[in-house]
Order: structure tokens, then C-alpha cells, then sequence
């Protein structure tokens, strides 16, 4: 018996090599086993290589493993390309169909399976995804009836029939391959999971489900890798809320028409992916001087220009903090986990109320496409903080004047009113104003409200901006990183601390403005640090030395491949610091 | 009831002397004024350029926004609050060169909002360069040998891109472009008036005197029609796009806003931002 394995779907883009691991782990998340798909894929619709790896597991994981147990291929490609990953001992199993072959004087057997001819025999060649399931459930040892319930969700509109068929063909395949497997394999039998219901979603879905959670009833968006998810789902959700997504001719009016919308009131969300977050620049710079609320969210992938445009990256760093031309006051938020994206969605709608600025949310590939099991998310947790947002009568305004919307607080910010109050009348302006709105190049005036719009940042309250798991007072080394790159160095840190090294851990979850007073004491009781990041110039190691100094021990560890980090890497990689 | 004079405000623009936009911020006061509007049920929504300070001459909510994008901005606080009268302005390098991508858009979308066009044929903000609305041969800072890309046939444009409301008019003319304005907004859908509105200082050839020579009104055209497209299209192909008044209006065609499904027929902006445990637990079971 094994807690938990890792399996691989191979084969032609478009041939429904999705489907097949879309109902595999759908199965297994009811059975209660935590897992963490990741699929790899090209810019190509039809045709190119492509394949889910899911990591199954009885306890929580958030990387892809290291090696692979099972490979599920469809075409020999699926053999040569992935075959590298299986580890001693591990099994192909592969549709007879095209005669595979697997590398001579390796310890992997390879089963032969007729998905293709069984499924043909019963009815239709499309299912030999389900056959391909039912192998794959065999070798496992799971009870095939979790499928019934999940077959009927997926084809029940197409009528019973349907659904048999494909039972069948799920049945035909478990019982070929346990003739085939006879008592051979008793290794790779799963433990049983606890059965408990958690959620099973990719990182775009727990934003968008966090963007709805957080009131947001209006978006306007660009299709982008690996965006799209998020403007698809609210797509289907805001119409029951009253709400409406508009795919906008670009990314520029997205970014823009989401700054009017919440101007007028709506919390609005824009998404988008490096190449989309360059085009809003200058939009972004607009909401900043004009204390315009809004959310953008940005899901890396590999830059620059379309560059990488499938795969990870996390290289739009700095681009995000500091590109947009002038001075702006501005949030910077990088959830690591599924769950994080949901509740800190929620929270940028909050802060981006609270102090009427721009929130970023970072994510990248690997945490927006990934596929993660979810603790149920909690409806208590979801708060609606709308800051100094004026409701009510407002007193009359004498003798024509504006309502001080720039008005000089303590806290920089200011009283809101949204078009349409009665007795609130002001002016917004990109260019710089007065407390009005009225432009004004008086230098007073000018350094007056840039520092009034700065002093926001000072008092940004969030809830955990660092996520740490900090063991040792004093440590050998901290390792530090953000978004996705979690599991791995969670992974890492278990296997460096079999080694004998007192390591923490940091993740960065507010990137700006950057908590430098929770960073700094765990960089200073570290002998030395490791910022591990998808990127080739080390832009969060580079910010870290900005804010809390201590370049001497800051080292680098950095993967700009387009494939995510394995535990094993970041592993290894620290290891070596201490040779 | 408001009169045009509760739009006014106590800024004096920085217009140049005889700048044909002083007449289009008349006119935008008188409409609202005759539409029934009060100052705070009216946002006015401007792109950058000289024309674009306009915003910040009128007694309403305003929002001075980045070059070429007023209309993004103005249809997305359309979309935030429905109740409220939203008028795009800006000139024409604002609109039809770094915004015609959002002109053309904004046009096929059809979301009730009234788009004002200041047309003076150049950039004056910067100064006196070309703008694609500039003649051939129109020499400018930035075209010495005199302008060789053709201008834009920006009412054929629009037309041709599915406007519902398409009009002109001519900063000399306050009554016509007050009642155009007023058209416009009550029109149910996008509406683009675009307005020969002289720059005195940079366009010494687009003068009053010039366009009093060249336009054409559509009133003196004996039984104008403009509920008929193909004829809206020949009479502008025949007159080079130098006609003022309504050319085109089609009555029928719903707006973006009332087409598409489930939009909240109250503000959105009033929606309750809280989920209800029932929706949450909907949504939640969808990934179990
Ligand atoms: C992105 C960007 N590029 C360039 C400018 C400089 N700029 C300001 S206004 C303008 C053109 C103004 O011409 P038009 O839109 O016709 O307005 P007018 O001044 O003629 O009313 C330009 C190029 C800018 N503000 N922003
Ligand atoms: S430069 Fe031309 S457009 Fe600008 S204010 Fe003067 S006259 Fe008007
Ligand atoms: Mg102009």
C-alpha cells in the first residue's frame, strides 16, 4: 500500500486526453484523496503533445512529484517524451493500437490495452478515454461504482444510454487490466482516502469565485493565456447576479473601462497576463492619481513579448511594481495556494476601496491553470469593507463648489461619493488638482497631494503578508519565494531538514508595499537566504536586497525553463549552498 | 428644474480666444438642460487635448480620464449605473487616432451613451501636427511638405461600423448641435455627433469662414430621410462628409444594455455586494 502516486495522461491536443483526467481525479477527490494536476500544453488547438500529470495523494500537496508511477499514453509520442519521468518500477500502460514500445534494459513495464478496440466494440472509439480510466483505476485497486455518479453529472444530459456505455467501457478496461496485472503490482494499490468532500479547482476558478465573493459584479477583458478562465466563469455566473463581462477590443479598454465602472460604483475586475498588464500601464497610472479603485489580476506566464505564453514564469515582478510611469500609490498581492486566491480576491476588492488605489493580484500559470484540492472555502470568512465610501445625504455645496473628494486626511484618503449623489459634484482628472478635482500646478499643491496619496501605503492593514512556517530561531537557511512555487519548497524544506539543515520558510504574499518588518528578522537570524523564483535576473531576491538589505547571503535559485519548479530541484539546488 | 446655467462652473477654460469648443460646452449645458437633466444625473466623460479639459467646465460629475480613452471609461460607468446621462467628448486625434479602436467598438456595442467629437482637423493640445482628419496637402509641424495620407471619412466609418445615431454638426451653429445633443441622449443606444469645431490658432485653413463655404446642411436637401442607411451613405460619398444635421438614426435597434442577458434593470452600482449563503453553497458544490 502507497499514500500517494503520481499519474500521467499523453497524446494528441484535442483528441480528449482531457476528459480522461478530468474524470479520473473528479473520482478521486470524491474518494477523499488530495491531488494536483497540472497539464502541459502548447499554443496549438489540434495536434502537439500534450499531458495532465495528477498527483494523488492522502495528504495535502501542491507540487508535481518528482517522478512518475503511472503513465496513460495514446500515441507513441506520449511514450518517448514522458518516459524519463517514470521512476524504477513504474508502469506504461498503453493503447494496443499503435504497437508501443517502451526503451530496452528499463524497469518499467509497459501494458498493452486495447482502449481504441474495446471501445469501438462498445459503440464508439470516443470512449476509449473511459477505458483508459477504467485500466488506470484497476491498477490502483479503486472501486469502480465512484465513477456511476460522476458519469451521469458528465453525460446525463445525452441520456442513459449514454451513461452505460461509458460505464461499460470504464468496466471493460478495469477488468482487462487486472487479468493483465494478476498479484504483479500490489505496490501501486492506494491507500483508502478519508472520503471527506473538499473542492477540486484550478487557481483561475478560486479567483473569479473570490471576485464574486468580493462583490464584484461587473468585468471587462482581453482573452488571454492563462487569464481566460476567470472572464469565462464570471461569464456564466454574473448574469444570475445581475452583472455583465464584456471582452473588450483590447486590454487598454479593459483596464479603463473597469476604472469607470468603479468609479461609478461597481467593484469591477480586469484580468490578463503579462503582454495584456503592459498595454494597461498607463490606465493603471490613471487610477492611481485619480484614487480610482480597481482590480487587476495578473497570471504570469513565460515573457517577454508572447514569449513562453503556455508555460510558467514569474518575470512580470518589477513590471508590476514599478511599471507604470510616475509615482502611484499601489497594492501588490501574490497568493501561493488555491485557497489564498479565493480569500485575498475578496481582500483586493476590500483595499482597493479601502485605500482607493489600484490592487495588483499577482498569480502565475502554474497557480491559475493547476488544479488543487480545496478545503471547503468558509462563507463567514467573506467580509465587505467598502472604506470611506460616503452614504447618505450629503450637505448642499455653496455657491458652486465642489465636494472635496482630494480632501487632506490624515491617512491620505479621502471622503468617496459616486457620480450620481446629489450635492457631491467634483472632478476627477488624470491631471494633477486641488482637493476638488481642479487641476492645479501650483508645486505646493502638487507636493501636498502626492504626499497625501503615498501616505495611503503607510497604513496598509492585511492580513497575513507573509506566510511562514518558521521552526528555528536561528536557521541555516530561510528560503523565500511567491505564488506557486510553495509546494516545491515545502517539499524541499522536509527533505533538507532530513539532511540535518534548520531551514525556514517565507512566502511573500504583499509584494508592495513589502513587508519588510515581517521579512527582516527572518533574514537576519538566517546564516543564509535562497529566494527561489521562475525568472533569470532574481527580481524578488533583487527586491528583498532593496527593503531589507543583507546582499551578502542573499542567493539565487532560478528556473526560467517554462516548466515549474520539482521538489527535488530546489532540493538540491540549496543542498549544494552548504558543500 | 435646472436651467443651462446650473451647469455652468466657476472655471474659466483655458480655451484660446474664438476656440470653436467654447460653443460645444454651451451646447452640452443647454441640452441637459432641456433634456430635464439635473447637474448630478449627468457625467461627462473626456479624452486629452484641448478639447478634452471639458469635462472640467461643466457643472457635473466629470471625468478628465488618458488620451483616446474616454469611451471605455464613459461605457464602463455607463455599465455601473444605468440611471445616469453619459456624455463622451474629446477631440478628433483623441477619437479616431490613438482611440479609434475604441470608436469603432464603442459604436458596434451600442451602449446608450453620447459620444461629442470636437473636430478641428489637428492636434492642438500639441501644438498644430497633422490629425487623420487633416486634408491632403494640409501642412502642419509635423507634415512641412503638407499632409499626404487621405483624412478619414469618419461619418461613412461609422456607419459602416453600425451606428445607430450618427450626426454632425458646426460650433457656429449653437441651435442645431444644442438639438443634436439632446437627440443624442435621448437616443437609446450610442450616438456620435461629431462637431467642426475650429482651432483658431493652429488651423488656418478649417476656419469659420471655410466651413460656412463648405457645409451643407441635410435640412436643405429636400426629403432627407435619415432612417435610410444607403441614402445617409450617398449623400455623404456625394458632399465629402461636409454635411451638418441628423444623417443617420436607426430607432430600432435595441441597446447593448437591454440585449443582453440577466443585466440588472436598476443600477448595478446599488446591487447588494453580498453573497447570500444559499448562491455561496451553489457555487461551492459546483466543485465538490
Ligand atoms: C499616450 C499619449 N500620447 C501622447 C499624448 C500627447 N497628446 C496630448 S493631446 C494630443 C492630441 C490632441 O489632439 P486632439 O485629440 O485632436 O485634441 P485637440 O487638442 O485638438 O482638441 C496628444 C498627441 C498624450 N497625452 N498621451
Ligand atoms: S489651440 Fe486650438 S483647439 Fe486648442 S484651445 Fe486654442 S483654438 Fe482651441
Ligand atoms: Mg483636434
Amino acid at each position: 500500500m502507497i499514500s500517494q502516486l503520481s499519474w500521467k495522461v499523453g497524446g494528441q491536443q484535442g483528441e480528449g486526453i482531457e476528459s480522461t483526467g478530468e474524470i479520473f481525479s473528479i473520482a478521486l477527490n470524491r474518494l477523499g484523496y488530495y491531488l494536483y494536476g497540472y497539464r502541459h500544453f502548447s499554443s496549438r488547438i489540434k495536434g502537439g503533445h500534450t499531458n495532465n500529470k495528477i498527483r494523488v495523494s492522502t495528504t495535502q500537496v501542491r507540487s508535481i512529484a518528482d517522478d512518475l508511477d503511472i503513465l496513460v499514453a495514446f500515441d507513441q509520442e506520449s511514450i518517448d517524451f514522458n518516459f524519463h519521468e517514470l521512476r524504477d518500477g513504474g508502469i506504461v500502460i498503453a493503447d494496443s493500437k499503435f504497437n508501443p514500445t517502451i526503451p530496452e534494459g528499463s524497469n518499467v513495464t509497459l501494458y498493452a490495452v486495447p482502449f481504441t478496440d474495446i471501445a469501438t466494440n462498445l459503440g464508439t472509439s470516443l470512449m476509449k478515454n473511459m477505458v483508459a480510466v477504467g485500466a488506470s483505476s484497476a491498477v490502483l485497486d479503486l472501486d469502480i461504482g465512484v465513477y456511476q455518479e460522476v458519469v451521469e453529472e458528465i453525460f446525463g444530459r445525452k441520456g442513459q444510454q449514454v451513461v452505460e456505455k461509458n460505464m461499460e467501457a470504464i468496466r471493460a478496461g478495469a477488468q482487462f487490466m487486472k487479468e493483465q496485472l494478476g498479484d504483479s503490482i500490489q505496490t501501486m494499490k492506494l491507500e483508502k482516502a478519508d472520503g471527506k468532500k473538499r473542492m477540486y479547482m484550478i487557481g483561475n476558478d478560486a479567483i473569479a469565485l473570490g471576485a464574486l465573493a468580493g462583490g464584484a459584479r461587473f468585468m471587462a477583458a482581453y482573452p488571454i493565456t492563462p487569464a481566460s478562465e476567470i472572464m469565462e466563469y464570471l461569464i456564466k455566473k454574473l448574469p444570475a447576479l445581475g452583472g455583465a463581462v464584456i471582452q473588450t477590443e483590447d486590454e487598454i479598454a479593459a483596464c479603463t473601462m473597469a476604472i469607470g465602472a468603479n468609479y461609478a460604483g461597481v467593484r469591477t475586475l480586469t484580468a490578463s497576463a503579462g503582454p495584456g498588464l503592459s498595454l494597461m500601464m498607463e490606465a493603471i497610472g490613471l487610477a492611481g492619481i485619480t484614487e480610482t479603485p480597481v482590480v487587476i489580476v495578473d497570471t504570469q506566464r513565460g515573457g517577454p513579448s508572447t514569449g513562453l505564453p503556455t508555460k510558467q514564469e514569474q518575470s512580470d515582478l518589477m513590471a508590476i511594481i514599478y511599471g507604470t510611469h510616475g509615482e502611484i500609490p499601489k497594492i501588490v498581492m501574490a497568493p501561493s495556494t488555491v485557497q489564498e486566491a479565493f480569500y485575498d480576491m475578496v481582500e483586493a476588492f476590500n483595499l482597493a476601496e479601502e485605500y482607493q488605489c489600484p490592487v495588483i493580484v499577482l498569480s502565475d500559470l502554474q497557480l491559475s491553470l493547476g488544479k488543487q484540492t480545496v478545503e471547503p472555502l468558509e462563507y463567514d470568512k467573506i467580509e465587505i469593507r467598502r472604506g470611506k465610501l460616503v452614504k447618505g445625504e450629503l450637505p448642499q455645496l455653496e455657491n458652486k463648489g465642489y465636494f472635496k473628494r482630494y480632501e487632506v486626511t490624515e491617512d491620505g484618503i479621502s471622503p468617496r461619493v459616486l457620480p450620481g449623489m446629489p450635492n457631491g459634484i467634483h472632478h476627477v482628472t488624470g491631471v494633477e488638482h486641488d482637493e476638488t478635482g481642479k487641476p492645479s500646478e501650483v508645486a505646493a499643491n502638487r507636493k501636498t497631494q502626492m504626499d497625501k496619496r503615498l501616505r495611503k501605503l503607510k497604513h496598509v492593514r492585511f492580513n497575513t503578508p507573509v506566510h511562514k512556517n518558521v521552526k528555528h530561531e536561528e536557521a541555516d537557511l530561510l528560503i523565500i519565494g511567491f505564488n506557486s512555487t510553495r509546494g516545491a519548497i515545502e517539499e524541499a524544506i522536509g527533505r533538507l531538514e532530513l539532511d540535518g539543515l534548520k531551514v525556514n520558510h517565507a512566502h511573500i504574499r504583499l509584494i508592495h508595499p513589502f513587508p519588510t518588518e515581517e521579512v527582516s528578522p527572518l533574514v537576519q537570524s538566517a546564516k543564509k537566504v535562497v529566494v527561489v523564483e521562475h525568472n533569470a535576473t532574481g527580481q524578488l531576491a533583487n527586491l528583498l536586497k532593496m527593503n531589507v538589505g543583507h546582499a551578502d547571503k542573499i542567493y539565487s535559485v532560478l528556473k526560467y525553463d517554462g516548466n515549474p519548479f520539482l521538489p527535488h530541484e530546489v532540493h538540491t539546488k540549496c543542498k549544494e549552498l552548504f558543500q | 428644474m435646472a436651467t443651462f446655467k446650473d451647469f455652468r462652473n466657476n472655471v474659466k477654460p483655458n480655451w484660446c480666444p474664438g476656440c470653436g469648443d467654447f460653443s460645444v460646452q454651451a451646447a452640452i449645458q443647454r441640452a441637459a438642460a432641456n433634456v430635464g437633466l439635473e447637474p448630478h444625473q449627468l457625467a461627462v466623460i473626456s479624452g486629452i487635448g484641448c478639447s478634452g479639459r471639458i469635462s472640467g467646465y461643466i457643472h457635473s460629475y466629470g471625468f478628465h480620464g488618458i488620451h483616446g480613452r474616454a469611451l471605455p471609461i464613459a461605457q464602463g460607468v455607463k455599465m455601473a449605473n444605468r440611471d445616469l446621462t453619459v456624455i463622451a467628448a474629446g477631440g478628433d486625434g483623441d477619437g479616431f487616432a490613438i482611440g479609434m479602436g475604441h470608436t469603432i467598438h464603442a459604436i458596434r456595442r451600442n451602449i446608450d451613451i453620447t459620444y461629442i467629437v470636437m473636430d478641428n482637423q489637428i492636434y492642438g493640445l500639441t501644438k498644430g501636427q497633422t490629425s487623420p482628419r487633416s486634408d491632403v496637402g494640409f501642412k502642419t509641424k509635423s507634415t512641412p511638405q503638407g499632409s499626404v495620407e487621405p483624412a478619414l471619412s469618419i461619418m461613412e466609418m461609422a456607419l459602416s461600423a453600425g451606428a445607430t445615431f450618427v450626426a454632425q454638426s458646426f460650433s457656429s451653429d449653437l441651435k442645431e448641435l444644442t438639438h443634436l445633443i439632446e437627440e443624442g441622449i435621448k437616443h437609446k443606444g450610442f450616438s456620435l455627433i461629431n462637431v467642426f469645431s475650429p482651432c483658431v490658432t493652429y488651423n488656418k485653413v478649417n476656419t469659420y469662414d471655410w466651413f460656412k463655404e463648405n457645409l451643407v446642411n441635410l435640412s436643405t436637401i429636400e426629403g432627407y430621410d435619415p432612417s435610410d442607411r444607403d441614402i445617409a451613405m450617398q449623400t455623404l460619398m456625394k458632399h465629402k462628409g461636409l454635411v451638418t444635421g441628423l444623417i443617420y438614426q436607426n430607432k430600432e435597434q435595441k441597446s447593448y444594455q437591454d440585449l443582453i442577458h440577466g443585466y440588472s434593470e436598476t443600477p448595478l452600482a446599488h446591487a447588494d455586494l453580498q453573497l447570500s449563503k444559499e448562491k455561496f453553497d451553489e457555487l461551492i458544490s459546483e466543485f465538490m
